[in-house]
């Protein structure tokens, strides 16, 4: 089902992913200040939308520095890899039917696949910097990635098993019926919690946690380069949304409106419970994070598995 | 100190410590580094119990728990003793004293001088009275004007006593005294007018709070904590004296005393302390100058290197700048050409001098030294005006003989007024032969007052009748006397010096020294007039000689009015014979005047250096702020270039030099660190750096670096006490008041921690060979129509540039005359001619001159440069 | 687990809730008198300067941002020569009116100082010197000193007693 016009389908989608990952700058800065009783960024253009602009010409007259103590060319290739990984993933992301880049049969594992690949920005990032705080910031984003990364897979096993397709417009269909999200709810909740760690985002921000590493791994990147990091770390957002959108509720599925509406509109509600889950949790301590992940969640992830597997083979 | 220290362990709030047995338990806290408040308690005064701040309690035994509150001031530190200084009892005790002394204190601490470095205000937080419970009327005084240099502020007393107690009994003025009774009493003058004692600068370090303050500090005032200190060398005579010098803002604001065991203690005389305002004068050389134009800096060097280039240049040195100067100077112009900067009598006395005291048999004391010797003999020094620190030292010396009675009486000798009681009156020999009569001859035993032959002709007498092998000539009755006085005392002393220019009265001296086996001390006329002379050099007379004979073109005169050095017509010839003069110098003086270049050298204050006092003991002062660009130390000027760091000058100097270098141990090398770090020359509560330049630029500059040593200009450094050379302001926590030198001190009164500062150059090695003098003038015979015109020495006026400082300035001496005659009238003005040279003066009686004799007041313009004693007229105006 | 559930329902919650945020500079906040803000120079009641140059400002402040220089009128009243903040360093802090013995410096509630040169933020004695005794009315610190000054003689400050009379004995 792959778009008959496919350049068309390739900008759209790079033109859509970051304008939304910027445009979340904002989002995220005003619901920010909702929840917190303020307006936000209220003042550059109507309700602050040209905020953005103004943060982007800030971002890129900034001075981009190199510090002489960096392994200079993996120092600039480290902000290039978290945004490359984040984008690629948006070409198996099916937001409307025949809007699709390429509908691979393997969607999931493609998805899943590159966002493992994403921590090696991080990594890389906290090395080349030079600097211990760096690098203690990537070594977390290592280990933290390498722990949620395994039950984020199994807990979409349960999915894969009710679709019966690792292709993610094929998921989208088989919830005609029943949103996901009612069967594999528990596998939801912890695609949630897995998603949340996969982007580095609070409460998961532990490799940056600048109460404690300065900025973790991206304490000595500057100008653009840090912007990248920073649309790097959006564009995860997104995509972690739209995922969930796709894998639990029914993707562009929806009655009256148009499916990219709907798609977007979904989208858009995850993204604002990202925002609501920074405005309201802690950052938990490090040591207390990976138990979590290895002695809770993965194993209610097994749990869901093979509940789901044996309910499947059972119910055929 | 040679003198054996018992040790008493003394139990302090269940500690035991180490006190020195022949001491009080308040000096022996102290010294153990306890905080015990006190007032009328001074390490140099001694207790009198008066105050009743260091109270404790003692007990008898280790089973006592009552007690019973003491003095610690009034206590012996005996063996076993055992006190309690933090019992609530005592406590409650001294805060209640407090609160008594501080019932008439006024509200004053922010318009207070004193403020912040207050020993009332930190014996207040030490008691830990905060509130204050009186709300009835003060009590309050009128002020007193005591002359420019001492302010009073007579509310703040809290009755004390110290200050009569040191003006009076140890500095031994009459004019301070205490007036009427109870609550009321008051301390000043009888009436209005110029303290007479030339130690009342003192008073603003003994008064423990604001009632005596340095008024030339009160013209620019600053706090303490806002002034940079360095440690300095006074340059107003040539005993030494250790000095803090604070700067803010490029001025200098203030001289403190520095403590030094072995030379000034706890004290200076009014000149060096209140001398430094020339610093600020507005006759400095500020800028270099080429033909009378103000010209850069780097102009000016290269001025100066052309001229040396292209001219036959000599060089004449300066009593009053630093070894390293003169050094420079003569690597410049090479030793050959290298003159000496004093008349040719005045560097040979010096060099008799330096030659006796490096020879032996005889050894020159410190001025600590000085203190303690119990029979002295004075000839031919007015030592209150030449060497005036050295004076206070003899007022003390003649108490060491009765100090016996009281020692008899087992009274111990910190128990001051049970000696006082004891000893009445009573006064140790004290035997001044001088041209004319002196401060010092009220404590004199006798006094001998003649021409400068005679005096010599006495001291021979003296050494005669000491050993009968001693060369003599004529019969003086008193040389019995003072023979025996010598002969009876423990340690004996002979002072002389260059004052009179006599060779004899030197000579004299070493020959009474060595027939009596007493130490002896000459003055030196200068800061580093035996730092000069020993340097080595050709006498200033060839320099005259080598310009007439057309062997120099050029002169170099470092820090130096020749004008005081020679006849007026002699150096105006030699000017105007040079082709080109290049003065260094501070000040704008009539030889800078005919240079054709002048170059701004740093004073004391700018600069660092290395002077060789009257003992012989190198010691070294810092720079205390960085001046404005083109003002830099002689020796920077002169080097050009080939020293860029003291401490290289110093290493050329020990090569070229070898007997000078013994003086780069005068103080540790621009190298040295305490736990890493630099000495900060501010304290660390130094304020407004980030807004005292803002009004020029807003961006604050970055504080100098200091090559030269191992100080800094910033408030940041090494947090540590320094050693005793580095000391640039005293301050321990809880000290902030002159009184923190207890804790810079091995034991109160004692040596301070690392030794104290200076190196003794020449330690008088025993020789045997040393044979008696015998060269004797005939007697002094009075000349019909002529008069004998000796140099009168002033403590304000006869220095050179203490007389720019406008409040020694106010009170210095003015051209006359003093004549003992009965055909002149008081403040009839006459012509005086002499040399050559005639000025028109009023004249001033003095009775006690000889007869045929008369005095001209040394160093005074235009009276300067004469080379007194020497025969003149005196001639009525028509 | 459901306490992590009630605080982003609780956060939530803010959503309808009255926004805090005062739209300066259209609408202006209002500040106390004891807000910290720009650093002005009193007078007494008398109308005369109230700083008496102690220099207790400058050691208080812990920017080092106050410079002065202690100066005498010919009557022995203590003033400062000048008087210099630079506010491109003060934190307002406060400590300089805290240390002031005489209630002569004082913060007001005035924070607009903006200037695009760090260079006009240095601020002379023309600039603090205000003609009013500020939040302090009524203190007069010359009239509890004992120093004498223009207009005060000895023994005329409160509770002061008339000066001794020296040369009498009497009891």
């Amino acid at each position: 089902m792959t778009s008959p016009y496919p350049m068309f389908s390739i900008l759209g989608m790079l033109f859509g992913a970051l304008t939304i990952a910027a445009g979340l700058i904002w989002l995220e800065r005003r619901l920010l200040a909702l929840w917190q009783d303020r307006y936000g960024p209220n003042r550059v253009g109507p309700f602050g939308l040209l905020q953005v602009v103004a943060d982007g010409v800030k971002i890129f007259m900034k001075e981009d520095w190199i510090p002489p103590f960096a392994d200079k060319p993996v120092f600039i290739l480290a902000p290039a890899i978290i945004m490359l990984t984040a984008l690629l993933s948006f070409a198996v992301l099916p937001v409307a039917p025949g809007i699709i880049i390429s509908d691979l049969n393997i969607g999931l594992l493609f998805v899943l696949a590159l966002s493992s690949l994403g921590v090696y920005s991080v990594v890389l990032a906290g090395w080349s910097s030079n600097n211990k705080y760096a690098l203690l910031g990537g070594m977390r984003a290592a280990a933290q990635m390498i722990s949620y990364e395994v039950f984020m897979g199994l807990s979409l096993m349960g999915v894969v098993l009710q679709a019966g397709s690792f292709s993610l417009p094929a998921i989208v269909d088989a919830q005609r019926e029943l949103w996901f999200v009612i069967p594999q709810f528990l596998g939801f909740v912890l695609f949630l919690i897995a998603g949340l760690a996969e982007t580095r985002r609070t409460p998961f921000d532990l490799p940056e946690a600048e109460s404690e590493l300065v900025a973790g791994y991206h304490s000595e990147y500057s100008g653009m380069k840090f912007g990248m990091f920073f649309v790097g770390e959006y564009l995860g957002v997104t995509l972690i949304s739209a995922m969930i959108t796709v894998l639990f509720f029914g993707g562009w599925l929806g009655p009256i409106l148009p499916p990219i509406v709907w798609f977007l509109l979904k989208t858009l509600f995850f993204i604002s419970c990202f925002i609501l889950v920074r405005a309201s949790l802690p950052r938990p301590r490090f040591d207390r994070l990976m138990s979590w992940g290895w002695k809770v969640m993965l194993p209610l992830a097994l749990a869901n598995l093979i509940v789901t597997g044996a309910l499947v083979l059972a119910w055929r | 100190m040679s003198m054996e220290v018992t040790v008493a362990t003394v139990h302090v709030d269940g500690k035991s410590y180490q006190m020195n047995a022949e001491e009080n338990l308040l000096h022996g806290c102290l010294s153990a580094g306890l905080n015990l408040p006190y007032f009328c308690w001074h390490p140099a005064l001694g207790s009198v119990g008066a105050c009743r701040q260091c109270a404790v309690k003692q007990f008898k035994d280790e089973q006592d728990t009552h007690g019973k509150i003491v003095m610690a001031c009034m206590t012996p530190a005996a063996e076993g003793t055992r006190i309690a200084i933090h019992d609530p009892e005592t406590v409650a005790f001294r805060a209640a004293i407090i609160e008594g002394l501080m019932l008439n204190h006024p509200h004053d601490c922010p318009v207070c001088d004193e403020g912040g470095e207050c020993h009332l205000q930190d014996m207040t937080v030490m008691t830990g009275h905060d509130y204050r419970r009186y709300e009835f009327d003060k009590r309050t005084f009128r002020n007193q004007n005591l002359g420019p240099l001492v302010n009073h502020e007579m509310n703040r007393c809290i009755q004390c006593y110290r200050c009569v107690r040191y003006y009076r009994e140890y500095a031994g003025g009459r004019d301070l005294n205490a007036f009427a009774l109870r609550n009321t009493v008051f301390f000043g003058r009888e009436a209005d007018g110029v303290l007479e004692n030339e130690f009342s600068g003192n008073l603003v370090e003994i008064c423990p709070t604001g009632v005596f303050t340095d008024k030339t500090l009160k013209r620019h005032y600053t706090r303490k904590w806002d002034q940079q200190f360095a440690p300095s060398i006074c340059v107003h005579c040539g005993l030494g004296c250790n000095t803090d010098v604070g700067e803010h803002s490029g001025t200098v604001r203030r001289i403190l005393n520095r403590y030094n065991h072995d030379v000034n203690g706890y004290f200076l005389c009014d000149r060096g302390r209140f001398g430094y305002e020339f610093v600020n004068s507005d006759h400095r050389i500020r800028e270099p100058l080429f033909k009378g134009k103000v010209v850069s800096a780097d102009t000016a060097s290269r001025q100066l290197r052309d001229t040396l280039t292209f001219g036959k240049a000599i060089g004449i040195g300066s009593p009053r700048a630093s070894l390293e100067s003169n050094f420079a100077l003569r690597t410049l112009v090479g030793p050959e050409r290298f003159y000496s900067g004093v008349a040719d009598s005045e560097a040979k006395l010096v060099a008799l001098a330096i030659d006796m005291l490096r020879h032996g048999p005889m050894r020159t004391p410190t001025l600590h030294e000085v203190e303690a010797c119990d029979a002295v003999f004075v000839l031919g020094e007015d030592v209150t005006n030449v060497a005036p620190r050295m004076a206070l030292a003899l007022r003390q010396s003649v108490r060491q003989q009765p100090i016996e009675i009281a020692k008899a009486l087992k009274i111990p000798l910190w128990m001051d007024h049970g000696v006082r009681d004891a000893i009445q009156d009573k006064k140790g020999p004290l035997y001044l032969a001088t041209p004319y009569a002196t401060r010092l001859d009220e404590i004199a035993t006798a006094t001998f007052h003649a021409a400068p032959d005679e005096i010599a002709r006495l001291g021979f007498a003296v050494a005669h009748a000491l050993d009968p092998q001693a060369p003599s000539r004529g019969d003086f009755p008193l040389a019995g006397e003072i023979a025996r006085a010598l002969t009876h005392a423990r340690k004996p002393l002979v002072i002389a010096g260059p004052s009179c220019n006599s060779e004899a009265i030197m000579q004299a001296a070493a020959n009474v020294a060595m027939a009596a086996g007493a130490q002896l001390m000459f003055t030196a006329p200068e800061c580093n007039a035996v730092g000069a002379i020993l340097m080595g050099s050709n006498p200033l007379s060839a320099a005259f000689q080598a310009v007439a004979d057309g062997e120099a073109d050029t002169l170099i005169i470092l820090e130096n009015d020749l004008y005081r050095r020679a006849p007026r017509a002699d150096v105006d010839a030699l000017l105007h014979a040079t082709a080109h003069v290049i003065v260094l110098d501070h000040l704008v003086n009539p030889t800078s005047e005919q240079a054709e270049l002048v170059l701004p050298s740093g004073t004391f204050a700018e600069s660092d250096g290395t002077y060789i006092s009257c003992e012989g003991r190198a010691q070294r002062f810092f720079q205390v702020f960085v001046p404005p660009i083109p003002i830099q130390a002689s020796w920077r000027w002169l080097g050009q270039g080939a020293w860029e760091r003291l401490d290289e000058v110093l290493t050329a100097m020990a090569t070229a030099l070898p007997h000078l270098a013994p003086a780069r141990d005068a103080a540790p090398p621009a190298t040295f660190r305490m736990t890493g770090a630099k000495v900060p020359r501010s304290p660390h509560r130094s304020s407004g750096r980030t807004a005292v330049l803002a009004n020029i630029n807003v961006s604050e500059p970055k504080p100098p670096d200091d090559p030269d040593s191992p100080l800094a200009f910033s408030m940041e450094g090494a947090s540590t006490h320094p050693p005793g050379a580095l000391i640039p302001f005293v301050w321990s926590p809880g000290w902030n008041s002159i009184q923190a030198t207890n804790t810079y001190q091995q034991e109160i009164g004692g040596p301070l921690h690392g030794g104290d500062p200076g190196v003794r150059m020449f330690e008088s090695a025993p020789s045997n060979d040393q044979s008696y003098f015998s060269s004797i003038p005939s007697a002094f015979e009075q000349r019909e129509g002529e008069w004998l015109l000796v140099p009168m020495y002033y403590i304000f006026g006869s220095d050179e540039l203490s007389l720019s400082a406008p409040g020694i300035a106010e009170l210095a001496t003015t051209p006359h005359v003093a004549v003992n005659a009965d055909d002149f009238t008081e403040g009839e003005e006459v012509d005086v001619h002499c040399g050559g040279s005639t000025f028109r003066v009023p004249v001033c009686i003095r009775p006690d001159l000889p007869r045929g004799v008369a005095g001209l007041p040394a160093g005074v313009p235009p009276i300067a440069g004469l080379g007194l004693p020497a025969w003149g007229m005196i001639v009525r105006i028509p | 687990m459901i306490s992590i559930l009630k605080t982003i329902w609780y956060v939530f919650l803010h959503t309808f809730q009255k926004r805090i945020t005062v739209q300066y500079p259209e609408e202006k906040p209002y500040l106390a008198p004891r807000y910290r803000g720009r650093i002005i120079l009193s007078r007494d009641p008398d109308g005369g300067e109230r700083c008496v140059a102690c220099y207790l400002c400058a050691v208080a402040c812990p920017v080092s941002c106050i410079a002065l220089q202690a100066t005498e009128d010919e009557h022995g009243r203590r003033y400062p020569e000048f008087f210099r903040i630079n506010f491109s360093r003060c934190i307002y802090c406060g400590y300089c009116e805290e240390a002031c013995p005489t209630y002569a410096i004082q913060l007001t509630p005035d924070f607009e100082m903006g200037e695009f040169h760090r260079q006009n933020l240095v601020y002379e004695k023309d600039d603090l010197l205000i003609n009013g005794p500020g939040k302090y009315p009524g203190y007069n610190f010359w009239r509890v000193a004992g120093v004498q000054i223009g207009g005060k003689d000895k023994g005329q400050a409160e509770h002061e007693a008339a000066p001794v009379d020296v040369h009498s004995l009497l009891p």
